[in-house]
């Protein structure tokens, strides 16, 4: 069981770094935290946000916008992709279990993804060590568990599409019709829906706390002060509603709970049907 | 070697049927594969011989009976696969070096990587020549031999072989065939191909299939072999 685990996850490991597209995606978020050094973000302060904490932020809004959507539309081919190029064939005639194959494979992916978005939290918090700016340890911690449960909870959604897809274009189609939502119900349906249906607003916030990354926007805000106008009506009403640290604890378990579900579900779907 | 029951046959199905949305492939097929027999599974394009290959390995959801050494391709796959050499008709395109793929398969298997680096030698190819190239930049034949190497290397009690001569070229098939022919007697070699002359010498059994039955199985007698 642990032997075919390992296998693929080792396998999947050296195929990812021998593909362009990790090396550009390491290299873009890398190079994203320099320039922001560059540019001079540290020292500028915006609606009071200053510092090695301005940098964060603005890091994380980014990974808000482009994280999903890389994980999904990269994690959406891997089973399908698969399929269709051979390669489960000949994997699975070997003796490697189709839970091994998919938790290999999804594991390996998370690690994929996670660790050069935290190589460039870390080298953010190294860097302004180094340039002696104040650390604010308790950013940095929130945020690399925010964008593992992230990466987490999109990565389990895109095995599960992956497993369900008859072509990677379907897949990728898919991923991003799923994105397009998820992206379209942050704030401003949410706000347009309590105006015009006259929902009540702990249905709506509600719905917005079951879109993961509603959760993470909130998440990344959840340390400063609620008053703060960017951070959009439901993360401004969650926030003054909502225990600090219960959202802290939320933003970081419901995510990673989807994505196993999604994971889990999708495992189970390939346990059971035609793998080819 | 895997244990099975004294006079059972390696493979055994039993009205195996297999169906993609309406389309059937494999009707009702019965028939046992034998220790011993070296079969020829022939037939044309759509007859189902890679089907009823992929059931066997356990990829497949099929409806009535099969049997893999005594044992239920779906339920006891893995089980069922340490027993069991593999060579596809395609490739699969992976990325990975030649060396961490050797790695790969003796980690599984546990037999050495030498053992399989011996064997992709006297299939021709020189193998550590190409230890930093990826696998899939390497040409087809080469990619073949390799694959039949990771194949025999585990010594199998079944080899299946899904056109596995389509990418050699004829001093390489020649190399191949004769190495076949001195494999392990008492394994079950089933070699799916759609040219019957190519692999006459190496069998003693024809199994071909149409429409997802078979409609000839015949035991050859050696002096038969060259000329079907």
């Amino acid at each position: 069981m642990v032997k075919g685990f390992k296998s693929i996850l080792v396998l999947d490991l050296n195929q990812s770094l021998r593909s362009k597209g990790f090396w550009v995606y390491s290299i873009l978020f890398g190079g994203f935290v320099a320039f922001m050094f560059v540019s001079g973000i540290t020292e500028t302060q915006i609606i009071g946000f200053v510092g090695l904490g301005r940098l964060m932020v603005t890091f994380m809004q980014v990974c808000m916008v482009i994280i999903p959507i890389y994980v999904l539309i990269t994690v959406v081919r891997s089973i399908v992709g698969d399929k269709e190029s051979n390669v489960m064939e000949y994997m699975l005639s070997l003796p490697i279990s189709f839970s091994d194959f998919f938790w290999g494979k999804f594991v390996a992916k998370f690690i994929v993804i996670y660790i050069p978005l935290f190589v460039s939290l870390l080298g953010a918090v190294l860097w302004g060590t180094f340039t002696h700016l104040d650390i604010p340890w308790d950013m940095f911690a929130l945020y690399s568990f925010l964008l593992a449960a992230m990466v987490f909870c999109f990565l389990g959604i895109g095995m599960y599409i992956s497993v369900y897809a008859r072509s990677q274009e379907m897949a990728v189609s898919t991923a991003f019709v799923l994105w397009l939502l998820l992206v379209a119900f942050i704030d401003l349906l949410l706000m347009g829906m309590l105006l015009k249906f006259r929902i009540s607003p702990s249905l709506v916030i509600g719905l917005g706390m079951l879109n993961p990354l509603q959760v993470f926007r909130v998440g990344v805000l959840v340390l400063f002060d609620p008053k703060l106008t960017v951070m959009g009506p439901a993360a401004y009403f969650v926030l003054d509603t909502v225990n600090r640290l219960a959202f802290i604890v939320f933003s970081v378990l419901y995510p990673t709970l989807l994505g196993f579900l999604f994971g889990w579900l999708g495992n189970r779907r390939f346990n059971r049907k035609d793998i080819i | 070697m895997m244990e099975k029951e004294n006079n059972q046959p390696v493979i055994r199905a039993d009205k195996l049927s297999k169906s993609f949305n309406k389309l059937q492939v494999l009707k009702e097929l019965s028939v046992d594969f034998n220790e011993g027999d070296r079969i020829a599974l022939i037939g044309q394009n759509g007859a189902g011989k890679t089907t009823l290959i992929r059931c066997i390995l356990g990829q497949y959801v099929y409806d009535g009976q099969l049997s893999v050494l005594g044992k239920d391709p779906r339920n006891q796959r893995v089980d069922i696969l340490k027993e069991v050499g593999f060579v596809p008709q395609i490739p699969p395109p992976l990325k990975i070096t030649v060396k961490e793929l050797l790695k790969f398969f003796a980690d599984l298997s546990t037999v050495p990587v030498e053992e399989y680096v011996d064997i992709a030698e006297k299939l021709g190819l020189q193998i550590k020549d190409s230890y930093n190239k990826p696998f899939v930049a390497l040409s087809g034949g080469m990619k073949q031999k390799l694959l039949v190497s990771f194949a025999l290397g585990k010594k199998p009690t079944v080899l299946l072989m899904d056109e596995p001569s389509a990418n050699l070229d004829p001093a390489a098939r020649e190399i191949f065939f004769d190495y076949l022919s001195k494999y392990n007697k008492e394994a079950l070699l089933v070699l799916s191909s759609h040219r019957m002359t190519e692999i006459a010498g190496l069998v003693n059994r024809v199994v071909e299939m149409d429409f997802g039955r078979i409609v000839l199985d015949k035991i050859l007698e050696p002096v038969e072999n060259a000329n079907i």
